[in-house]
């Protein structure tokens, strides 16, 4: 361990410090009396009360969130099947397609993704509001849920699958009992990642949205374009609070897990 | 083939031609297609409902306007640029600020790996805008880092870096640090530590050790961590329009004020094609340094 020197100390530091200071500065000044955000004029909760008063921010809180359910909930089922087509289901025509379709969106820039959706929304005469941002987001976030799940699934063990329909049951039930509780970790972190991606998304939201639909993010972006102002800064603290306690909670709830496996194996093991 | 694989195969295969095919075609169709002043604000050049003479039709009037627009004005190729001058740049200076931090995470102790890795995920996990957003109170004219600096002396005058290229980079090398460090740290902590001990044995120093051993094995997770930060960086839009200012040029920002401001449909879907076919290069080398990857891991 004497590799770890004053070296690296230094750079971790400074790598987080440079990483966490400017969030631990928005939080501080969130609870700033004063309206002029760079001024300190003490401790005051007086821009979460205001928040809570803007009925904007919370119609759009609303919206976001109803679209995030819809859209993750939708992405995951759509990801994990496409998921378990790239993984086991063979060959047919059109795989190369299909492979290309999951992996494009994943670096498409979100210009292009907003502009192409918009154009065939228009198009096709549906008129935009909370329905199109569910499909735009569900589209481009089930990319990486199925990404998620396939690393999962090719690392799993077939023989499983293959026991239980030897032993009588059914594909589906083979896939509900055995298979869907092995990649269940993976599938949940992929409805996590593709809820979060929606709830973050400002670009695809702003070209697929309508008037009665403004999502948190574009208030946010129209909010922030005049400058900084005090109750964005309360709204951010509020969501990186929310982020924060929702990582923690998963990362203890994920080891928790890991531990009782161990015991567990360690267990089987004894008798 | 059974019905319920060629259901599981159908439906997100029909949702994804759909959702993301289609729509990328008629983006193409529509970059053909001619302006007007009406709504939709262009002239389709191809109409399909009148079958093949609509197709014959579309061949004989097929012209290039809008994409010969974008090279006549240079406020085009100007953004494309300036794209990828500040992508590239701009993936430098995360490089130089991120392997140090993956290098010190993979030196310290092992206990503290989880955390520090979670640490590094974390603001990941957090909204893109508000970690933009974060930075305008710090580099504007009376914000935090201009009144640090004076109080301490060391200038004399407020320094403006808010609405300059200088804040974009800042903005890009912070927003995109993790996608740099996870890589790069994946390939420093599986490295053999006595690899590094048998260099010095072999009368190494420690400096050129790491140039000569470390780097070269960390070269994947380098590789990657770079396409990661370029590629999305090129079509970067929120960056730029928070933190840059009026002679900030980013081909994302250029696309939205085409499509939002000027309505010029046919223009955007213009920008939008040929920003395509720009990162289509490093899109598959990209693609090849995974897959080389994958091969070595097996």
């Amino acid at each position: 361990m004497n590799r770890f020197s004053w070296f690296n100390a230094t750079s971790l530091t400074l790598g987080f410090a440079f990483l966490y200071l400017p969030m631990v500065i928005l939080v501080i000044y969130s609870f700033n009396e004063s309206k002029l955000v760079t001024v300190w004029a003490g401790f005051s909760t007086r821009w979460y009360g205001e928040l809570l008063q803007n009925d904007a921010f919370l119609d759009a809180a609303w919206v976001t969130l109803r679209v995030a359910v819809f859209s993750s909930t939708l992405a995951t089922v759509l990801g994990t099947m496409a998921a378990y087509v790239l993984v086991r289901a063979g060959r047919f025509p059109g795989r190369t397609l299909f492979s290309g379709m999951i992996y494009a969106p994943l670096v498409m820039p979100e210009v292009i993704t907003g502009l192409s959706l918009l154009l065939l929304f228009i198009g096709i005469g549906l008129d935009r509001g909370i329905l199109t941002i569910v499909l735009a987001h569900t589209t481009f976030s089930m990319c990486y849920v199925s990404v998620v799940v396939s690393s999962r699934l090719v690392s799993f063990d077939r023989s499983l699958e293959e026991a239980a329909l030897d032993l009588g049951a059914t594909p589906f039930d083979a896939f509900r009992l055995v298979t869907l509780p092995i990649i269940a970790p993976a599938v949940i972190s992929g409805w996590l990642l593709a809820f979060t991606l929606s709830l973050d998304d400002l670009v695809i939201a702003s070209f697929t949205s309508g008037p009665s639909s403004t999502t948190l993010p574009i208030k946010i972006f129209s909010a922030v374009r005049l400058g900084v102002s005090p109750e964005i800064n309360a709204l951010s603290t509020i969501l990186i609070g929310i982020v924060t306690i929702g990582v923690i909670t998963a990362s203890l709830v994920s080891k928790r897990a890991v531990i009782r496996r161990q015991r567990e194996e360690q267990a089987a093991f004894q008798t | 083939m059974n019905a319920r694989r060629l259901i599981l195969i159908a439906v997100p295969y029909m949702w994804l031609l759909a959702l993301f095919l289609v729509p990328f075609l008629i983006v193409l169709k529509i970059s053909l297609s001619d302006t007007a002043l009406s709504i939709p604000p262009y002239t389709p050049t191809l109409d399909l409902s009148q079958g093949w003479e609509g197709l014959k039709a579309f061949w004989a009037e097929l012209d290039f306007e809008n994409f010969i627009f974008l090279t006549e004005d240079d406020l085009y190729w100007k953004a494309y640029l300036s794209s990828l001058k500040i992508a590239a740049l701009s993936t430098c200076i995360t490089l130089l600020v991120g392997y140090p931090i993956a290098y010190g995470m993979a030196r310290a102790d092992e206990s503290w790996r989880p955390t520090l890795l979670m640490l590094v995920i974390l603001p990941f996990w957090t909204s893109f805008l508000i970690r933009v957003y974060a930075w305008i109170g710090i580099l504007s004219g009376e914000g935090y880092l201009n009144q640090f600096l004076m109080s301490l002396g060391i200038i004399g005058e407020p320094l403006t870096i808010l609405n300059t290229n200088t804040a974009v980079y800042i903005g890009i090398v912070y927003t995109y640090l993790p996608f740099m460090i996870l890589p790069i740290y994946a390939t420093l902590e599986k490295m053999d530590d006595s690899l590094l001990e048998a260099a010095e044995d072999l009368g190494c120093s420690r400096i050129s050790a790491f140039w000569l051993v470390t780097v070269p094995l960390s070269k994947s997770g380098i590789i990657a961590g770079c396409f990661l930060v370029f590629i999305p960086t090129i079509g970067e839009f929120v960056i730029p329009s928070l933190l840059g200012g009026s002679q900030t040029l980013m081909i994302g920002k250029v696309l939205w004020e085409e499509f939002f401001s000027n309505r010029d449909w046919p223009v955007a879907s213009a920008v939008a094609v040929i920003l395509l076919l720009i990162l289509v290069i490093p899109i598959i080398l990209f693609q090849r340094n995974e897959q080389k990857q994958r091969e070595a891991e097996g």
